[in-house]
């Protein structure tokens, strides 16, 4: 549906996209993670045609986008884009609403029957003749949607859809976007900084990092098996550890960190450095009263520091690594635990992301 | 001191007793002035958004000399346009001297400059991301500017409205242009010159109170359209 070609984008002498690469699938939910100010609304602003690429090429269903600014007005028509900040214009809802049809010379009767449907579909029918100044951040992002679909679009571009919502308000925009996804098969493209937002709505992300894509698959391959540290990092991958294969039997390789030996799953051979990936959601701790487990990897270690993150800890563990768990509070408080307290580590062989080091 | 009080006593029996002079000279008033207005917005307001939406060499001085001619004194504005209509001057032709049409032309000149620096003030007081939501909802060029010219309406309406308080109240071009015949071209601004200076103060502080009281409505407009 829609293709990114060796993308660069230059703001003056500042590089802000570099050799952006990517294909977008008819009727995909597609993500961009990434920090802020990485780039991720430059992407979408491209793909809106609001701004030529530097160097490069977009494909809109197959049409070179860069050709004149008729072509560019007719495939911009077929897409909308919500904002970060939605701007409204001057006068009600209606009026917002209704402005692609008017731009696109609609009949007046198909506009007054299209503005309530799409106004219903967000749920705001009642707000129709509001002036739209005066709706609140959560209104104004519906009643944008409201306005972005009343097209019936093919794509859907949304930055940052929720960044400056209450938690209310952003299930309910989260629910919208799914449901439009759904409903009418509309190809949707937003942007997020937030991980498990990304995971929740998307089938397929991309990663924004250091002005290009770091990396681009499921939510599944992003988060558990990351290509590269910074994805990794970025990602919330919290254990990052460097360490060389000493053997490998059949898939059971062992590696060497320190004197410390570490079981994982992986085909790569004996006599290689590499960097192992664990998530803290996947460190186990238990107490000396529990005893040995049966997991292969199991280290006995000190509790260094304890951070309490709602009904989660976050826990650093020193033994001999400097490990990172995560817990759940209830846990914590029936095992008693606390700083300074010996516990045991362990972490399943196959929760362990292996990836041979890239000589730097 | 009587001298004046009197004059107030009885310019105030010539506003009330609806004297035809007097409504005759502020009717006129009126009508070339709002003439005027209208007719330098027609030209003000599109040269405002071309300069705004298009990007070309020398813009930044355009602009300057544009601000510049803020503060065009009005007898330059009237010798400008002298020149020109006068019966020597290029357009000597079309007898445009000593009418209320050439007054017209006069307070145009006068006020264009400050029409279009007003509009694009107001132009540039529309966010960058209204005019990007404008493009991404599918609008043609020329289809955003008419969007953004509606979205600063109000505020290029204060433009407007300062642009009429200016023309009314000018008295140079007016004088020059029209000579101040009586019946014809006589104004607000050029009768209160030449009442005064013939020492017939009721008319003059008569005259001046309905100037004052005009200048007190656009000031009023002006405020509650800022509001908006």
């Amino acid at each position: 549906m829609i293709e990114l070609m060796q993308i660069y984008k230059n703001f003056g002498e500042k590089e802000v996209l570099q050799d952006v690469n990517l294909t977008i699938n008819r009727g995909e939910i597609f993500t961009f993670i990434g920090p802020s100010g990485t780039g991720k609304s430059t992407i979408l602003r491209l793909i809106n045609l609001l701004d030529f690429p530097t160097r490069g090429k977009i494909y809109f269903d197959g049409i070179d986008t860069s050709q004149s600014e008729k072509v560019r007005l007719q495939v911009r028509r077929r897409m909308s884009m919500v904002f970060q900040k939605p701007a409204a214009l001057r006068g009600d809802v209606f009026h917002n609403v209704a402005a692609p049809l008017r731009f696109r010379n609609s009949t007046i009767e198909e506009t007054k029957s299209r503005v309530p449907e799409a106004l219903e579909l967000v749920g705001l029918e009642e707000l129709e003749h509001r002036k739209a100044a005066t709706l609140s951040g959560g209104e104004m992002q519906r009643v944008a949607i409201a306005r972005a679909i009343i097209t019936r679009p093919e794509v859907l571009l949304l930055d940052e859809p929720t960044a400056n919502l209450d938690p209310v308000s952003t299930e309910k925009v989260e629910n919208l976007i799914n449901a439009i996804n759904t409903r009418f098969g509309t190809t949707i493209v937003l942007s997020t900084h937030d991980m498990v937002q990304g995971q929740r709505l998307a089938h397929r992300m991309a990663v924004v990092l250091n002005r290009t894509l770091g990396q681009v698959g499921s939510s599944r391959e992003i988060f558990y098996h990351p290509m590269s540290r910074e994805v990794a990092h970025m990602v919330g991958v919290e254990n990052i550890i460097e360490g060389f294969v000493e053997a490998n039997e059949e898939g059971l390789i062992s590696i060497d960190i320190d004197g410390l030996r570490i079981e994982a799953i992986s085909p790569i051979p004996p006599r290689t450095r590499v960097t192992i990936y664990i998530r803290p959601e996947d460190v186990a701790i238990g107490t000396a009263e529990d005893g040995k487990t049966s997991v292969r990897n199991e280290f006995s270690g000190r509790i260094t520091r304890v951070v309490p993150m709602g009904p989660m800890v976050r826990i650093r563990v020193d033994c001999g690594l400097k490990m990172i768990a995560v817990i759940t509070s209830r846990s914590y408080d029936e095992m008693g635990l606390a700083q300074g307290k010996d516990v045991f580590l362990s972490f399943k062989a196959s929760a362990i992301h292996v990836m041979e080091k890239k000589p730097t | 001191m009587n001298e004046v009080i009197e004059g107030f006593v009885q310019a105030f029996q010539l506003i009330v007793s609806l004297n035809p002079e007097v409504l005759e000279i502020t009717a006129r008033s009126l009508a070339i002035s709002l003439s005027a207005t209208l007719l330098a917005s027609l030209v003000a307001i599109p040269l405002g958004g071309l300069i705004h939406f298009r990007e070309f060499g020398g813009k930044k001085g355009l602009i300057t000399i544009i601000q510049a001619l803020y503060a065009l004194p009005t007898v330059l504005a009237g010798l400008f346009v002298f020149l020109l209509i006068s019966r020597s001057g290029p357009f000597g032709f079309m007898g445009l001297m000593f009418t209320p049409v050439g007054m017209v032309i006069g307070q145009m000149v006068l006020i264009v400059p400050l029409l279009i620096g007003m509009t694009l003030i107001a132009l540039s007081g529309v966010r960058k991301n209204i005019q990007d939501t404008i493009v991404s909802l599918g609008a043609t060029e020329f289809q955003t500017i008419l969007t953004i010219i509606k979205e600063a309406r109000f505020a290029i309406l204060g433009g407007v409205i300062l642009g009429f308080g200016r023309a009314i109240s000018e008295v140079g071009a007016a004088m020059i242009i029209g000579g101040n015949i009586r019946g014809y071209t006589r104004v607000l601004t050029t009768a209160i010159a030449l009442e005064t200076s013939q020492g017939n103060l009721p008319l003059s502080i008569a005259l001046g109170i309905i100037l004052l009281f005009i200048a007190l409505i656009v000031t009023t407009i002006l405020f509650t359209v800022q509001e908006r």
